[in-house]
């Protein structure tokens, strides 16, 4: 129960709050949807566990104060008691030490890519990312690289969007289908989607990318420029031509230097630099 | 549960909202709906018309900072990749060959000796381990850019793409441009 931040407890004080459980239902009627069982920690504080401290480093910047210049807080946890994931630190965090602390997340599963973020140097899902136990050294997280900010961990990815919104990722086709019900495809030709259509468009290869740094207005980025290759391979669609053409100059698809580091940190196991090289293959031959 | 949760929505009510709300909404907190779960928050909003939205976001937008990028992000990666510093390696051969070119356009009128036999002659005269320092520095990026350029050629075929080999690739190259310029420094 100590997870969950009750008003209650807030008004009353920390100290009145083990009269206040007394007086209501037992711990088993009271859980709700998503806490930490109470017997659980009993058990491990009564076993005599060490607490297994971790300091995490967070970039704070609060935009109702944009004068002062973003910094990095300090926040110290029980892993015993958190967690397995930086998702779950992020969260407690929020909920028990600081509720001003402001990041994106929803599926906690790695489907949705709200929480993306740089943790200890590369970009990745803070809820696919395991809190690393085996050293006590801090744990930086940081905003996606070289984006504007909102609010400490989010960034502003209108720019990101737009892209991906330019590339028209939808299927394009005039001829209607032979049998007027659907259009088919060869399993070969379907195979050939796997590893495009599972990007769930989180934005860590893009932000991971120095040319998407310097060149983010002009240049596609690996994320987009995966969904283009997915457009392009499709063998459903008929205006492959023209999205080549949308491609044939020297920023949107040419700025990519293989550097991999989008390979490199895609947190799905996605393959992007791959992706623009076939791109940059079939453009050539 | 929901007990717990009634019992503080009827403090926060009390805590958090001025007597009118109290008095207005004394029904609702009466015994009418003892088990009511859905919470009432007294928060205030403000309707906003597109263009005032776009405005504020625009004033928004002036403030943002930018996040950290090259300072934070993996050194490894950025700093010892193959990239940055086949353009590095790249951008010294073709400056200094600018920088030697023109030197020798303007040697005549400005007296100096950069003939291959008075280099030479001057090379010659320095130490051993100073003549291999300087071959090396010549010979390192020479080996680098080769090597990482076959690498380019490979991944213009859509070779090497998989995220073990880019990495080792990259420590191969780092391995291999020293053991070849160490080679072209002394042996050669």
């Amino acid at each position: 129960m100590a997870a969950l931040r009750s008003s209650a407890s807030l008004l009353l004080g920390a100290a009145s709050r083990p009269v206040l459980r007394a007086a209501v239902a037992s711990p088993a009627a009271m859980r709700g949807m998503a806490q930490v069982v109470d017997g659980q920690q009993q058990s491990q504080t009564a076993s005599g566990d060490k607490a297994n401290l971790k300091t995490f480093q967070i970039y704070r910047w609060n935009p109702d104060t944009p004068t002062e210049k973003p910094k990095m807080q300090s926040y110290t946890l029980d892993l015993n008691k958190t967690g397995p994931m930086v998702l779950d630190a992020l969260i407690r965090i929020k909920n028990e030490l600081d509720p001003t602390l402001t990041f994106r997340r929803s599926c906690r599963e790695g489907i949705c890519g709200s929480c993306a973020m740089n943790i200890n140097g590369t970009n990745t899902l803070a809820c696919l990312c395991r809190i690393p136990a085996e050293d006590n050294a801090e744990l930086k997280v940081y905003p996606l690289p070289h984006t504007y900010v909102v609010k400490d961990l989010v960034p502003d990815l209108t720019q990101f969007y737009k892209q991906y919104k330019s590339i028209k990722p939808y299927l394009q086709r005039d001829t209607p289908a032979e049998d007027g019900k659907e259009y088919r495809q060869s399993k070969a030709d379907r195979k050939k989607l796997d590893g495009l259509y599972e990007c769930i468009l989180c934005a860590c290869c893009s932000t991971s990318c120095p040319s998407y740094w310097w060149n983010s207005e002009e240049y596609l980025g690996p994320a987009i420029l995966l969904q283009s290759y997915r457009w392009l391979v499709d063998s459903r669609d008929e205006k492959t031509e023209q999205r080549k053409d949308a491609l044939n100059n020297s920023m949107s698809l040419y700025r990519c230097h293989t550097i991999l580091n989008c390979t490199r940190t895609c947190p799905k196991g996605l393959n992007p630099g791959l992706a623009i090289a076939q791109i940059k293959k079939e453009m050539a031959f | 549960m929901i007990a717990q949760r009634v019992g503080t929505t009827a403090l926060r009510r009390v805590a958090g909202s001025p007597n009118a709300f109290f008095t207005a909404n004394i029904a609702r907190l009466g015994l009418a709906q003892p088990l009511s779960t859905t919470q009432t928050r007294p928060v205030a909003t403000q309707k906003l018309t597109p263009t005032d939205g776009s405005a504020i976001l625009a004033q928004q937008r002036l403030n943002r900072p930018v996040s950290p990028h090259l300072d934070v992000y993996d050194k490894q990666q950025t700093w010892f990749g193959g990239s940055i510093w086949m353009r590095i390696t790249g951008s010294a051969f073709s400056g200094s060959l600018y920088v030697f070119a023109a030197a020798y356009l303007a040697a005549p009128l400005a007296g100096w000796h950069l003939e291959s036999a008075s280099l030479a002659a001057a090379f010659g005269a320095l130490p051993f381990a100073a003549k291999g320092a300087l071959k090396f520095l010549a010979a390192w990026p020479f080996v680098f850019h080769a090597v990482n350029g076959v690498r380019h050629l490979l991944y213009d075929m859509a070779v090497g793409f998989k995220r073990q080999t880019i990495a080792k690739s990259g420590w191969y190259i780092w391995g291999a441009s020293m053991v070849g310029g160490l080679c072209l420094a002394f042996f050669l």
